[in-house]
């Protein structure tokens, strides 16, 4: 009774201050962020008052304390994976076309490039990996330590917490709300409250780890926990800022001039290291070999890959800034880390791929299993493209341009979307207790769409961006630059259409994936054929006859 | 010590450990892969030798190359500006109005031109020159303020309505509807005289009206035939060319609200030469006169 008035009477004091803040802000975009926090502390309240059990609260009944691991927080984690995934997806595939047809920008401030693309990345990356990471590291760490989740509490908290924050940075983009640092765009008062959010994490996995009944650690939570310590760090260290008002949305950076550059690009590039390489890695490395029912290939190479991934990582981030005010030596040491962080990056592909050995025929046969190997083709791709594009003579090219973006999208949907998409898979049938998924053939289209969509993506980029930079550089015989600026853009728009239409496949599979999902959710077993049989011809099937009678 | 277990499909070891049914491999790094990352750490190093890379207490290591980022620009900018240096003083030194246009010095100037148009002038006048709504199209022979090279090489120099340049383009067209000079019927009826006389409109009764208003408003820049007067920069109103459009709503904002559009001090932006390639480009475009 006391935990309840405690909790309850919290959530109606946060809505109290939200209410405050609300009424005091400066501008009008604080006042309806605050309004968004007002609602979902009621929201919460009413939740809290609603399911509270007053019969046990009244001592008259007793219901038997639930055994086994806490999954509830993993299945509402599938659906917003799946939700954030499809909202930004789309949200991608809009600004494309966008870029094809300006007149789709709609005249708006809030429809504007400028804020749906910090909209369309934090979408996909916060919203729909951060959404894949918490829930499969949830799973993963009761699973491989053998312990319930601690704190179900703290995890509820974080599940839906992360949620709020997800709300507030997207109305926040929409509204013109932001700092200004790429994937660090919202303002002081949600990095606030995403702190709270991931010391909670923390908290939930650290104390799972602990109350662990195996000997061992395994290799999937150092992954894991890695990117939810190195996380935290960034997001401290480059979130340093000074609100103008306590009521208002606006901020200023602890850092100015190149500092601040620097601090956002080691920020941003460990972003790109902890969150969506280590904490997926932290996923390849449990469900690549539960689903090839294979041992990891090399525990050594995975130990060393760990250490040397994580110790190189966080000092590549200046390669972001070759050519600018940053002094060359500090151009130079984000070169060469991020050089040689290449085999450490490959280790883990090494490692995911090998484990098949012995299992290979089921890329035939599982699609789950095609593509988890096509993840891990991506990004061994992008992890070899990444270290050549920070080389300065090759940025010297590339950079500005849109094999930027390719690069960024052959990791974040063939790696990142691919992964995911195969552990919520895996997943859905088992958090449901289904016998198995609603259709498997439907994971093959969406395997083909996905790739397709892929393939057209990074391939059009690939060649806009390398024609981009090659005619911005373009100089005649004269001494003179043969383009100008709107030149170059004109000659994008057929590739800026190709990969619309990549953008246009990637949704398509993303929304064959979600139907599969709510069917196996809803319990629905679709009649079809098995993907893939052994030859079976009943004419042959009986006994040879004798030849003569 | 635990049994090993060996693993069928591979003949190798287990680490004996199993997590939720993951066992691990005991097999050895890839010699490939610890080459090839010794590889890069040795690149690394003989890179952070070569290179400008460890930060000391006050200065950081030049490398022995001796290269930087700064001394790499200034050397490029250096050679660009040699191969071209003798062609740019030419340019600078010739008087551009009288420049033979066949001479080699004007095919450079043009094409020199056309790279300096590309960085300048795009922003409003496009990248083929044929302006848009409000930015002049330098393609045609409907000019201003004048089309030969003289006068070009003026309005470059000097710009548009510039506060600070006693030698700008300048003059200023009545606000006649904000300012009250005309009532809004009488406008209306100034807008189909000046469409009448554009043939865009037949003869009407509102025409009629406006003509007087014409003459008694509008003829003393725009001139009795309406045919225009560079020196004030009042456009020919009887051709098919409307910089803010002849459409009825447009010419009754221009003659309610005015126009002024602005142009650059270019004089002020960049140096003699590019100047004079500007003038011979945009001289070559089609309108020159």
């Amino acid at each position: 009774m006391d935990a309840l008035l405690f909790r309850s009477g919290g959530w109606f004091c946060a809505f109290l201050l939200a209410v405050v803040a609300c009424m005091l802000a400066v501008d009008s975009a604080f006042a309806i962020q605050m309004g968004i926090v007002a609602v979902a502390a009621l929201v919460t309240l009413v939740a809290t008052l609603r399911q509270a059990d007053f019969e046990t609260l009244g001592g008259r009944s007793g219901r038997p304390v639930a055994t086994g691991y806490y999954d509830d927080v993993i299945r509402w984690g599938v659906i917003a994976t799946m939700f954030w995934g499809l909202a930004g997806f789309l949200a991608g595939l809009y600004i494309a076309l966008q870029l094809a047809f300006p007149a789709l920008n709609l005249g708006l401030e809030y429809s504007s490039f400028g804020r749906l693309r910090p909209l369309h990345t934090s979408a996909v990356i916060f919203a729909f990996g951060g959404n894949a990471l918490i829930c499969t590291s949830f799973w993963v760490v009761q699973r491989t330590c053998r312990a319930r989740l601690a704190f179900p509490a703290l995890a509820r908290f974080v599940f839906w917490g992360y949620q709020l924050f997800i709300v507030l940075a997207a109305t926040g983009y929409l509204l013109g709300i932001t700092e200004g640092r790429e994937y660090a765009e919202p303002e002081w008062y949600v990095d606030i409250w995403l702190t709270i959010i991931w010391v909670s994490y923390l908290a939930v996995y650290l104390g799972t780890i602990v109350r662990r009944s195996e000997p061992h650690i395994y290799v999937a939570n150092w992954f894991y926990l890695s990117f939810i310590v190195t996380v935290a760090m960034l997001h401290l260290v480059n979130n340093m800022s000074m609100p103008v008002s306590l009521f208002g949305s606006k901020s200023y950076s602890a850092f100015a001039g190149v500092q601040d550059a620097l601090t956002q690009w080691w920020y941003g590039h460990n972003a790109v290291g902890f969150f969506l390489t280590a904490g997926f890695l932290g996923m390849m490395y449990y469900f690549v070999p539960k689903q090839a029912e294979r041992p990891v290939y090399s525990y050594r190479l995975s130990i060393v890959h760990f250490w040397s991934l994580i110790f190189l990582y966080i000092w590549a981030g200046p390669h972001h800034l070759h050519y600018t005010a940053l002094p060359d030596w500090a151009q130079t040491l984000g070169m060469v880390f991020s050089v040689m962080l290449w085999m450490p990056s490959w280790g883990g592909m090494i490692n995911g791929l090998m484990t098949l050995s012995g299992a290979w025929d089921k890329v035939r046969t599982d699609p789950i299993i095609r593509m988890m190997v096509l993840a891990l083709a991506f990004y061994g791709m992008s992890t070899f493209e990444g270290p050549m594009m920070s080389v300065k003579a090759v940025n010297s090219l590339s950079h500005y341009t849109d094999w930027t973006i390719g690069h960024v999208h052959s990791g974040a949907l063939g790696w990142n979307g691919m992964i995911t998409f195969a552990a919520i898979y895996f997943l859905t049938p088992r958090l449901w207790g289904r016998t198995r998924l609603y259709s498997l053939r439907m994971i093959n289209w969406h395997f083909w769409a996905a790739t397709l969509g892929i393939v057209l993506y990074a391939s059009s980029m690939w060649v806009a961006g390398i024609m981009q930079g090659l005619m911005w550089r373009e100089y005649g015989a004269d001494g003179y630059l043969v383009y100008a600026f709107a030149d170059v853009i004109a000659a994008m728009k057929p590739y800026y259409l190709i990969r619309a239409t990549g953008g246009i496949l990637y949704l398509a599979g993303a929304l064959i994936m979600a139907w599969n999902i709510a069917q196996t959710i809803r319990g629905k077993l679709r009649d079809e054929a098995p993907l893939a049989d052994a030859p079976y011809d009943p004419a042959l099937d009986k006994p040879i006859q004798p030849v003569a009678a | 010590m635990t049994e090993q277990k060996i693993d069928e499909a591979t003949g190798v070891a287990t680490k004996g450990h199993e997590w939720d049914g993951i066992e691990e491999l005991d097999t050895p790094l890839p010699r490939w892969w610890l080459w090839t990352f010794y590889a890069t750490i040795l690149f690394a190093i003989g890179y952070c030798i070569a290179y400008p890379a460890i930060p000391l207490l006050h200065r950081a290591t030049s490398g022995v190359l001796g290269w930087s980022s700064r001394g790499d620009l200034a050397h490029d900018m250096r050679a660009a500006d040699a191969a071209g240096a003798a062609t740019r003083a030419a340019i600078a030194r010739a008087d551009i109005a009288t420049l033979d246009p066949q001479s080699p010095l004007m095919q450079a100037a043009v094409a020199g031109g056309r790279a300096a148009f590309k960085v300048n002038c795009t922003t409003c006048h496009g990248a083929g020159a044929a302006g848009s709504k409000g930015y002049p199209n330098l393609n045609d022979d409907d000019w201003l303020w004048g089309g030969d090279r003289a006068a070009i090489h003026q309005t470059l120099v000097h710009g548009i309505r510039q506060p600070d340049d006693a030698a700008t383009r300048l003059s200023q067209m009545p606000a006649f509807g904000r300012d009250g000079i005309l009532k809004p019927d009488e406008i209306q009826d100034l807008v189909s005289y000046v469409r009448l006389i554009a043939r865009k409109e037949p003869a009407s009764a509102g025409a009629r009206r406006g003509a007087p208003l014409f003459a008694a408003n509008c003829a003393i820049c725009h001139g009795a035939d309406a045919k225009g007067n560079r020196q004030f920069g009042a456009p020919n109103l009887t051709d098919a060319i409307w910089l803010y459009g002849g459409d009825r709503d447009g010419l009754t904002a221009t003659i309610t609200n005015a126009r002024a559009g602005v142009m650059p001090a270019w004089g002020n932006r960049l140096d003699a030469a590019t100047i004079n390639m500007l003038t011979a480009y945009v001289h070559s475009l089609g309108g020159g006169e």
